[in-house]
């Protein structure tokens, strides 16, 4: 009876032989790809965290149903799975009415597609990626480019409507199904020409040329010294922060110089750029600082006689805290390994918990200003103004959206914050994305909303299976009193 | 962990319970204290039907026959709706599972406790229970995807309807016809199952190459039409053609009208309807129509 490529499924005794791509019995479990998954329709984001459903339990043994009810503004109907009417000018799918505190509130929910949309990625690292406006690309298509490098991170722009529509179909399919997979938190491995390979997914941390990046240094060699040079003063001689970017050394730089730190006649190999900071100390690798090199002295010349002393105490130390070695010079002046004294194991496990863990981020950004506000309002600006006067909420499956002023409505959302899986795609290509407008139902009925179509929440939560999640108790609560709207 | 899910819906009225390929919703109209006794009752039934029923699953996906009869109590109501078919076309008990087990639970609430009217809403099949001077209207969807009634029917409790089903090659389980929709109302659920499924497998137009059609087992291995061709997609069809395959579908559902198995039938395909007995009302619903769609940014 079973087919080869037919799995068995075992939540029910109904006991399903699925084919991949089907559906068993109860519409609910499904073969993807081999893998037995849980499918469901329409996400309906919950508030009630603690409880884990909102829905009442019946019948269980220990506590009989006591006719309590939870009130209907604990839930809220996102438009992830919801569909959208065709064409434009029809109501929105749901339009739903709530009440919060007295006033009532109405959600329109709605997905659209998207092909003025991308990815803005930012990448902890300090790895070199590639150059400023270099191609980002993956499965060999362009989807995107490198942009500015921020602080410790490096920032890509995926996406946009030139590699999604205006360039060869294939390319725009790649683009689309790279987007689609980064907000939806699965991995995608990016190479950017003449530079690295890196495979990223929203809140992980990257992998770049197969390297994990575990930490963010505390900053460059440089930086670190000028921020722990104070502590360092008085219990140490000398420190040595190595850094592949810019090695730091306490004596020369300007820090110790201000503090009166005196010479001692260290000697760096690598090449000066400005006191006390040293480019290129050694090869990029993954030992001390992002270097090669697993001896610290090997980027250390013989120390200068004239002013090097006997006994000279000396501190090396990675940019991440994680690697650290304490020398004292002998009598030749050579430097030799001892254990390293409290009062600097303290400085180094501080630098340490200054390392932030490395992680991708994803941000959705997209622009809904055209037409699907149609299905909103029959007087479309309405809405751009409404949300602008910040009487109409944006959330993006439920999550808070940064609003960019100026015209129109152009968001972004950290893709971490949305319940899994809110983006689907459409062959055209461009991305789908759940989008709903909260606002109160005078304002709604005021900006010529379609007051007729407003349904109750009750209807919604009831009509077929939804799929539950609990809300974030990190995200504002879509139907909570208005606040202006914040970043991601 | 019980396997099945027992919770009263957010509007504090209706309950919903779900195991496996089972999922009814049902709501029960009376003194507060008998509806709280149906509900229990309906409960405690329900959490043993499912494993019932897959007692004895490879017979229900046998061809009925009257030497060979399933024990459960919902399997019997299943073989006893699917009987008087066997002898003409291809059916196994299975076509009346959705209205058996709808028909049974609604059983248990009305023995257990005094209700004015309930109902048990089996995805789209229905049980229903009336006392004198009770009625139900009920909405008639065209395609199971959509949410747009073309029709709705007042059902009262001097009329013999207890039982309404919805078949077509868009819903839940597999079709041999194109109807949209072929929704039947009968004495039992279990009763209009059966005919819902048989009607709508009559809605046809054999070899239209604008039918998609696929070996059940080709999509689901173990189902019960084993190698019977299921409709899988339906393209656009003429006026002329629509109108063939509806009066097909009439001329079988005039039969099982005379035979007594069923109160009324609605035949729907691609905007045309034809009714068959006269308890449906075709009226045009205040509701609006929302078609299922994608919209640009």
């Amino acid at each position: 009876m079973p087919d080869d490529d037919a799995i068995r499924c075992d939540a029910c005794p109904v006991l399903c032989y699925i084919k991949p791509g089907r559906l068993g019995s109860c519409d609910r479990y499904g073969n993807q790809n081999g893998t037995l998954v849980r499918i469901e329709p329409h996400v309906v984001l919950d508030r009630a965290v603690s409880r884990g459903e909102t829905v009442v339990p019946f019948l269980e043994r220990d506590r009989e149903w006591d006719g309590n009810l939870v009130t209907g503004q604990e839930t809220f109907v996102t438009a992830i799975g919801a569909g959208t009417t065709y064409p434009d000018y029809k109501p929105a799918p749901f339009i739903i009415s709530s009440e919060v505190k007295g006033v009532d509130m109405v959600t329109v929910v709605t997905e659209g597609i998207f092909s003025y949309c991308g990815v803005k990625l930012k990448i902890d690292t300090d790895r070199f990626l590639g150059s400023e406006q270099n191609t980002v690309r993956a499965q060999g298509e362009a989807v995107g480019h490198v942009t500015t490098s921020e602080y410790g991170s490096q920032m890509l722009s995926l996406g946009g409507v030139r590699h999604l529509t205006g360039g060869s179909r294939h390319e725009g399919t790649v683009t689309c199904q790279t987007l689609l997979d980064l907000s939806n938190g699965k991995s995608v491995e990016l190479k950017v020409d003449e530079g690295a390979s890196v495979v990223v997914q929203a809140g992980k941390p990257p992998v770049v040329d197969g390297v994990f990046e575990e930490r963010m240094r505390v900053g460059c060699g440089s930086a670190t010294i000028g921020m722990f040079a104070k502590q360092w003063f008085g219990k140490v001689d000398d420190v040595v922060v190595v850094d592949d970017h810019i090695t730091g050394v306490l004596s020369e730089h300007q820090a110790g110089k201000l503090l009166g730190v005196s010479e001692t006649g260290i000697k760096m190999k690598g090449r000066r750029s400005t006191p006390g900071r040293y480019f290129k100390v050694a090869e990029p690798g993954t030992a001390w600082g992002g270097t090669n090199i697993d001896d610290p002295l090997s980027i250390l010349q013989p120390f200068d006689p004239k002013e090097a002393w006997a006994g000279l105490r000396l501190l090396m130390v990675s940019t991440t805290g994680e690697h650290s070695a304490y020398f004292e010079l002998d009598e030749s002046l050579q430097p030799v390994e001892k254990e390293l004294p409290a009062t600097l194991k303290e400085s180094v496990a501080r630098i340490k918990e200054n390392c932030e863990p490395a992680l991708c981020t994803v941000l959705f950004m997209g622009g809904a200003g055209g037409s699907l506000r149609a299905g909103v309002t029959e007087n479309p600006v309405r809405l751009t103004r409404s949300v602008r006067d910040a009487l109409t909420r944006v959330t993006c499956g439920g999550a808070p959206v940064y609003l960019w002023p100026g015209g129109g409505i152009t968001f972004m959302v950290d893709v971490t914050r949305m319940p899994a899986n809110a983006f689907g795609y459409v062959p055209t290509p461009a991305l789908v994305a759940p989008i709903e407008f909260t606002l109160r139902l005078q304002d709604y009925a005021e900006l010529g909303g379609y007051v007729d179509h407003v349904r109750s929440l009750s209807s919604i939560s009831t009509d077929e299976s939804r799929r539950r999640v609990s809300a974030r108790t990190d995200n504002p609560w879509p139907l909570a009193p208005a606040k202006p709207p914040e970043a991601p | 962990m019980p396997r099945a899910q027992i919770r009263l819906l957010p509007d504090g009225r209706r309950l919903h319970l779900n195991d496996g390929p089972i999922d009814l919703i049902l709501e029960a109209f009376g003194p507060t204290d008998h509806i709280q006794l149906a509900y229990h009752a309906a409960s405690a039934r329900f959490v043993t039907v499912l494993d019932e029923l897959c007692a004895e699953l490879p017979l229900l996906r046998r061809e009925q026959n009257a030497e060979c009869w399933p024990t459960g109590v919902t399997a019997r109501r299943m073989a006893g709706a699917v009987m008087p078919y066997s002898a003409q076309a291809f059916i196994t008990p299975m076509a009346a599972v959705a209205g058996a087990v709808a028909e049974e639970i609604l059983h248990a609430m009305t023995n257990a406790a005094s209700i004015n009217k309930a109902y048990v809403n089996d995805g789209g099949d229905i049980a229903i229970h009336l006392e004198p001077g009770q009625h139900f209207v009920v909405g008639m969807v065209e395609r199971p995807d959509r949410p747009s009634l073309f029709g709705t029917a007042t059902l009262t409790a001097d009329q013999p309807v207890r039982g309404i089903a919805t078949s077509g090659w868009r819903g839940r389980s597999f079709s041999l016809g194109i109807a949209d929709a072929v929704t039947v109302l009968a004495k039992t659920a279990a009763m209009a199952d059966a005919a819902a499924t048989i009607i709508a497998n009559a809605v046809d137009l054999p070899g239209h190459p604008a039918v998609l059609r696929v070996p059940a087992r080709d999509l689901a291995p173990d189902n019960d039409l084993g190698e019977r061709l299921v409709t899988q997609k339906v393209g656009a069809l003429t006026d002329r053609e629509i109108s063939s395959a509806l009066t097909s579908g009439e001329g079988r559902a005039r039969r099982v009208l005379a035979a007594g198995l069923i109160g009324a039938a609605a035949l729907h395909l691609q905007g045309q309807t034809r009714v068959v007995g006269d308890t449906l009302q075709l009226a045009q619903p205040a509701t609006v129509h929302v078609e299922r769609g994608l919209v640009h940014a």
